[in-house]
């Protein structure tokens, strides 16, 4: 008997349904769950409030991200008050913690797949939206709300309802100067920020396939940013060369079962998407953001479009911005290089190569916030530090910084960036702050440039 | 979680589209470790401007946010709902939600009622002319009256259900122990896993 022919998230769903019945959401088993300093408080009062322990500390792990200082100095004591009540959660609950000044410590979509825990065919939950991060490598990973950490937290499972499936797939070489970053940015305004809402979204194709697996984990990230329930990619050489290796990853004998059972989760040959969507990567350009969510994206040749409803009537007013501006001639007081989105390895590898012999434009504030404390340690074996510092960035240590602005790293009111982060909502990296969304390549040649510039730009 | 079976108020009309959980609560007030006094941070940036129609005195003490489609965008905080909850607010009632956002709602008993764009537009204008309207939300019906609205809405059985009853998911799941005992037991052994600390 054949099998009826699944889509990779499908496999992933069904393999971990402890409780089907009809009516009611699946019960869907986690294999790791991912805790930070943020939405974890309330969810381990409720556990003590009941008097339950956490069901499987072994497939929990904390780090503290979102309010970290990234720089020495005064700490908040609101939010150092936050982090003590994560330590001494973890402590009580018997659950691995990276904190700060750890080696390990970093924001918690990085650090899940740098420790090899991030596999293909997991479920993978964490209280943080970004979590369909993970996805990149072939889970089916879920941002959560708080109740649902505590549920997980006790249970090790999470009620969901079967989400529909979406496929993206994009055809054709990425041009050069075009990456993972304008590939979603793409994505998302084509589809709009509620394009995905009830789906997993899959991307597929060549230019998907030709990603590394930092650019992969950018694509995914952002999924959310469309609505989407989850983002998954294939498996495929590129993923387990990846993972090989890794402190949690398989060895041995399970290493050979893991690439027998992980070669086995691609969508098969001939299953269906409930939607479906093209893209030709050859018509891709560097993207920026204009407005205030990240589905207001044009490329970076194009100018602010004339407002086409009202929501961009007051972007356009929030923003500063008049239509027919020219992207080019948008001039930011501070880049940031960092987030979830692109602060691995690779993406400080090709802003520091644009920065090589470069400085930074006088007045500019620039800074690059590595994604997790063994980031910045590659990065400073590879001189990366020195190019960046050299140029005029300031190089800071693993969190979350100005993607969110929970921590001193801000913008001030009025203040305009350019942000390799995920959004661009109105007073997001700061109060009054204007957030324009780029690459990391585009971020440094900006920074250079003083306006917004591709590194060809820079001549 | 707090038991939703009908409820009658007044409403605000917040004609926006994807306003995001950053507006709904901005990040600076996520750093407290309790579950409630989110309230007066609600739309902190947004009341920042007298004119923004929560500053509206005919609208005080009103507890049903009419809005815009795909409410609750953005970042999974469930604090957006507990700040919604805080203020007071009891159901939304918008054209479409976020997932998360919409999920996060049914976890603490804030009702999300989702209504075809037409009627959305029509009691937005309604309560935007007279602030005194009052709508009756009925979960039990699935029907949402007044402000000149008569209109069944969606909700799948098992999450009315919990609503209606105000029952704690955990609880529910509990009652599946074995099948997760069962599920751990055919886990691979390979699968990754930490020892304890």
């Amino acid at each position: 008997m054949t099998a009826e022919p699944r889509t990779l998230a499908e496999k992933v769903w069904e393999r971990h349904v402890v409780h089907r019945a009809e009516g009611e959401p699946d019960l869907l088993y986690v294999d790791l769950h991912l805790v930070h300093e943020v939405t974890s408080p309330q969810a381990f009062d409720g556990l003590r409030l009941e008097g339950r322990p956490v069901r499987r500390p072994d497939l929990t792990v904390a780090t503290m991200d979102h309010n970290v200082p990234t720089a020495p100095g005064a700490q908040d004591p609101v939010s150092v008050r936050q982090m003590e009540a994560m330590a001494r959660n973890a402590e009580e609950f018997g659950v691995t913690l990276f904190p700060t000044g750890h080696i390990g410590q970093g924001i918690v979509h990085v650090i899940g797949p740098q420790m090899g825990l991030t596999q293909p065919g997991l479920v993978i939950a964490c209280g943080d939206s970004h979590t369909s991060t993970h996805g990149a490598f072939g889970a089916l990973a879920f941002g959560i709300g708080t109740s649902e950490v505590e549920h997980v937290l006790a249970t090790q499972t999470l009620p969901q309802r079967r989400p529909g499936t979406m496929a993206i797939t994009v055809e054709g070489d990425l041009p050069a100067g075009v990456s993972a970053k304008d590939v979603i940015l793409a994505i998302i305004a084509r589809i709009g920020t509620d394009g995905g809402v009830g789906h997993v979204l899959e991307y597929r194709g060549s230019a998907i396939r030709s990603l590394s697996m930092e650019g992969r984990m950018t694509v995914c990230n952002m999924s959310i940013e469309a609505g989407a329930r989850a983002g998954v990619i294939a498996p495929d050489d590129t993923t387990f060369a990846w993972l090989e290796g890794r402190p949690n990853a398989p060895t041995g004998a399970d290493w050979e079962a893991a690439l027998l059972d992980w070669r086995s989760l691609p969508t098969d040959e001939g299953a269906t998407f409930d939607r479906e969507v093209m893209i030709d990567a050859a018509t891709l350009r560097p993207h920026v953001s204009w407005g205030t969510n990240p589905g207001q994206t044009v490329s970076i040749d194009d100018v602010v479009p004339e407002p086409a409803d009202e929501a961009a009537e007051r972007a356009l007013v929030y923003m500063d911005l008049r239509p027919g501006t020219a992207i080019r001639d948008i001039r930011p007081d501070t880049v940031f290089i960092g987030s979830c989105t692109n602060s691995r390895i690779t993406d400080l590898r090709e802003a520091a190569e644009i920065l090589r012999v470069r400085t930074v434009v006088p007045g500019l504030r620039a800074m690059v916030v590595p994604g997790s404390m063994l980031v910045k340690a590659q990065a400073e074996e590879e001189g990366l530090d020195q190019v960046f510092t050299a140029a005029g960035f300031e190089w800071r240590d693993a969190g979350c910084s100005m993607c969110l602005g929970m921590n001193p790293d801000q913008l001030a009111p009025g203040e305009r960036s350019a942000s390799t982060s995920n959004r661009n909502f109105e007073g997001r990296q700061g109060k009054g702050g204007r957030t324009h969304l780029v690459s990391p390549v585009v971020a440094a040649a900006t920074a250079v440039a003083g306006h917004f510039a591709t590194p060809e730009d820079l001549g | 979680m707090r038991a939703f079976t009908v409820h009658t108020g007044r409403a605000v009309p917040l004609d926006r589209s994807d306003v995001d959980t950053d507006q709904i609560i901005p990040a600076e007030y996520l750093k407290r470790i309790e579950r409630t006094g989110f309230g007066p941070f609600l739309f902190d940036s947004w009341r920042q401007d007298p004119a923004f129609v929560l500053n509206d005195a005919r609208y005080q003490g009103a507890t049903i946010l009419v809005t815009g489609p795909n409410f609750g965008s953005g970042s999974s905080r469930e604090h957006a709902v507990w700040a919604l909850e805080d203020h007071g607010f009891r159901a939304i009632l918008a054209p479409s939600f976020a997932d998360i956002f919409r999920n996060n709602c049914t976890k603490v008993g804030l009702l999300p009622v989702r209504l075809p764009e037409p009627t959305m537009r029509a009691l937005l204008s309604a309560v935007s002319d007279d602030p005194s309207l009052e709508i009756t939300v009925d979960l039990q019906a699935k029907r949402v009256v007044g402000a000149g609205v008569d209109e069944a809405f969606e909700m799948d059985d098992f999450t009315r259900w919990r609503l209606l009853e105000g029952l704690d998911d955990i609880g529910l799941t509990l009652r599946h122990a074995a099948a997760i005992d069962a599920f751990e037991q055919a886990r691979p052994a390979r699968l990754p896993s930490l020892p304890r600390p």
